[in-house]
């Protein structure tokens, strides 16, 4: 059947089974967006700036499990695009982005809103496209999708020239997949899971990190019967949260730089790791050198190039995580490890690094707490970057398999609104709350009209300090209070959200900030608070770059007396 | 550090020359020659790698690779028996009483003369690293004008091949 590249491409995404598109048009990629009328099963929705609708593919990829897809027109919104595909990268998020080019005789002659896209982002792809002729766009299509969600996920572009839009062919799609070159690993090897299974059931003091991988993977039951069964604690990098539920009697938190002490402590003494679809970054590792310095690694995941890149593993398993538990879990016996349990427990108690500090002023983690609190845990929560990130990861607890959200690798500052704007999209029967601050929440703003525009029901919480937070906090540590450029100044983001029609409250005071969530909840659609927190608070437990992963920094412990979790702590029940 | 002599098949589509040399780049991989031309297989090109570094660095190299799209296979060959020869144009400074003197190294290179101007020879030479490395040395004293060498490109003795492409497709056992 003859159709026009543009049908074409609407045709392979409905095949696909796409069924929601971000985007902003413009002259390159006019013709594509002529015909999706054509095709009702794609919604689109304008966003306000490329970079928007790059993170809101992110977002709607990371909740739903789906492949994202964003467009934009040639030049300046392919470029708008790169920030957004190069987070996607680094935190392996299936993303296909579609942009328009100029027509193919005007390639490569600085042509009006010409760029080389695909130049550009090959870094920062798994693939990339240039579209030269019609014909060729369903295999494109299909190739794309299939790179972009399997083995490790990935974006992939697809650079569309305006004439191949209008250029008429035949539509084949292709039943089946030619790309025999690549083919990632699934099934781990029988022997490598031998050799793992022997170290597991030895082992004294192991301790399991787990990854994005696990979520991305869906190992959320192996996970658990492994733990169970081998009694294994549990620790998990930034990207890793929510992929074990954190009230398990054996979850103990996140590692890293402002991981919790106790987790940290847990991998520099254990004799063997256990290391799930996680990749040694090395916010996660800290000082490699000195990486659980007595431990044997066992590095399970799918990308081969990530094993052995950052540390020296023992046992290498490249396979994806759920393939290879389903073996791995038939040769584990169950087992005890009762001292090293109470050792772990003992430091829980010893670091109490979730606890909030009593105060007059309203603190940041305080806030967290309470959104906790009122969903009950339930929510899906997307961050922006910086200590809001941070206070985000540590004071909720994350039960639901995939309800955290936040843009590690690349830590893009922006990232929260329109990211959670793609969650919500993607999962309309959650609650989203985006908990961003005053810093990246005005660097993507303007997709507050997306959310009033399209009727997105995002919950947003500004930790609203004032600052460029993390930054000041590292010249406050480290440049000795040299605040540099970090001061920040903004709008009233309770008269911004009015003017955009979003409706909003500010809360400056401890008993204020319970009511303003549940009003927040219980409003139908989309609302803002505007959280003003203190200004100079930081973010501990701490491991000060260049140290090892246990020279951690905790909170000064002048109040003793805290807004004490120690009813949320879970307590072994051996 | 060692050198590691690195063979893979890519395919024949332009940029991806391009794609390989900017991740060399970023991932701060020391490569010393490239080779590359057409392969066994129709829509392949064969490229010959030589990189200088550790071992751990090397295996990031070929790992990196293979995960790009457009490669379709890598090999590390530096521990296998290979047969591994590089050409080179030379064109050295000779007068009329230099010449022969030239030619007599030439002669025991087997090398060949394919060039003769009034003040200067051009030699080709094919042969391994060391044999090229020799013969410029050896003519350096007359003064070198212009020297292109084409960088190594090796093959594995015996009847088996690193890089063999399987005909038929595989079963795909790809379930997501």
């Amino acid at each position: 059947m003859k159709m026009t590249g543009a049908q074409m491409i609407c045709e392979s995404l409905v095949r696909e089974g796409v069924e929601v598109i971000f985007g902003i048009l413009g002259g390159a990629i006019l013709p594509l967006y002529d015909t999706l009328p054509q095709y009702p099963q794609l919604r689109h929705i304008l966003v306000r700036h490329e970079q928007g609708a790059a993170h809101a593919a992110d977002g709607y990829a990371r909740a739903t499990g789906k492949v994202g897809v964003c467009f934009a027109t040639s030049g300046p919104g392919a470029t708008n695009l790169v920030t957004g595909i190069a987070n996607a990268c680094l935190d392996s998020v299936p993303i296909v982005a579609i942009t328009g080019q100029v027509a193919r005789p005007f390639i490569g002659k600085d042509a009006f809103q010409e760029v080389d896209i695909t130049g550009i982002t090959l870094p920062i792809t798994k693939h990339n496209y240039l579209v030269l002729d019609a014909a060729s766009i369903p295999k494109i299509v299909k190739e794309a999708f299939y790179l972009a969600r399997s083995g490790r996920p990935g974006p992939v572009l697809i650079d569309l020239p305006r004439d191949v839009q209008i250029e008429q062919a035949e539509f084949h799609y292709p039943s089946k997949v030619d790309l025999s070159r690549y083919k990632p690993t699934l099934q781990g090897h029988p022997v490598q899971i031998k050799k793992a299974a022997e170290l597991i059931n030895e082992a004294q003091r192991p301790v399991i990190i787990a990854g994005r991988g696990v979520t991305i993977s869906g190992a959320y039951a192996e996970l658990k019967e492994l733990v169970e069964k081998a009694q294994v604690p549990v620790v998990t990098t930034l990207l890793g949260i929510s992929c074990f539920p954190e009230s398990h009697v054996l979850s103990y938190g996140m590692i890293g730089m402002h991981g919790m002490a106790y987790a940290n402590l847990a991998v520099d003494a254990a004799d063997l790791i256990i290391a799930i679809g996680m990749r040694f970054d090395d916010r996660a590792t800290a000082k490699v050198s000195a990486f659980a310095p007595h431990a044997h690694i066992i590095h399970i995941d799918i990308d081969p190039a990530e094993i052995g890149k950052n540390v020296r593993v023992d046992i290498p398993i490249v396979g994806d995580v759920k393939a290879v538990f389903q073996e791995l879990n038939k040769l584990i016996v169950s087992a005890k490890h009762i001292d090293w349990i109470r050792q772990l427990d003992g430091w829980r108690k010893e670091h109490p690094s979730t606890v909030i500090r009593d105060s007059e002023g309203l603190l940041p983690q305080y806030v967290v707490r309470q959104i906790y609190e009122v969903t009950k845990g339930e929510a899906i929560i997307v961050t922006g970057v910086g200590q809001n990130q941070m206070w985000a990861a540590q004071h909720y607890w994350y039960d639901k398999p995939n309800s955290f959200i936040s843009s590690g690798g690349l830590g893009t500052m922006g990232f929260g609104l329109p990211a959670a704007i793609g969650a919500k999209v993607g999962c309309p029967e959650s609650t989203v709350w985006c908990i961003d601050g005053d810093g990246g929440f005005q660097m993507t703003i303007q997709e507050l009209a997306t959310i009033v525009q399209e009727k997105v029901a995002v919950k947003i919480a500004i930790l609203h300090n004032g600052y460029l937070g993390m930054v000041r906090q590292w010249q406050e540590l480290f440049y000795e209070k040299r605040y540099v450029a970090t001061p920040l100044s903004g709008p009233d983001y309770v008269k911004v959200a009015e003017a955009y029609g979003i409706p909003a409250l500010r809360v400056k005071h401890n008993e204020e900030v319970v009511p303003a969530i549940e009003k927040a909840m219980a409003e139908p659609g989309p609302f803002l608070i505007d959280f003003v927190v203190e200004p100079e608070e930081n973010v501990y437990p701490m491991v000060p770059p260049g140290a090892a992963l246990a020279e951690v920094l905790e909170a000064p412990r002048k109040e003793k007396e805290a807004l004490s979790d120690s009813a949320k702590l879970p307590v072994s029940n051996i | 550090m060692t050198k590691h002599t690195i063979v893979a098949l890519v395919e024949d589509k332009p940029g991806v020359l391009n794609h390989m040399a900017s991740l060399f780049r970023r991932r701060g991989f020391n490569i010393e020659s490239i080779a590359v031309g057409h392969s066994e297989v129709p829509h392949l090109s064969r490229m010959t790698l030589v990189v200088n570094g550790a071992t751990t660095m090397v295996e990031q190299v070929r790992k990196q690779l293979d995960k790009l799209v457009d490669v379709v296979k890598v090999s590390d060959i530096t521990g296998d028996k290979v047969i591994a020869r590089e050409l080179a144009l030379i064109k050295v400074k000779a007068t009329s009483s230099t010449r022969s003197e030239i030619m007599q190294i030439v002669d025991i290179f087997r090398a060949n003369i394919v060039d003769v101007a009034p003040h200067s020879v051009t030699i080709e030479v094919t042969g391994d690293e060391e044999k090229i490395n020799s013969l410029f040395n050896l003519l350096r004293s007359f003064g070198i004008k212009e020297i292109a060498r084409t960088g190594r490109i090796a093959m594995t003795r015996g009847g088996s091949s690193p890089l063999l492409v399987e005909k038929k497709p595989p079963k795909s056992r790809e379930k997501r």
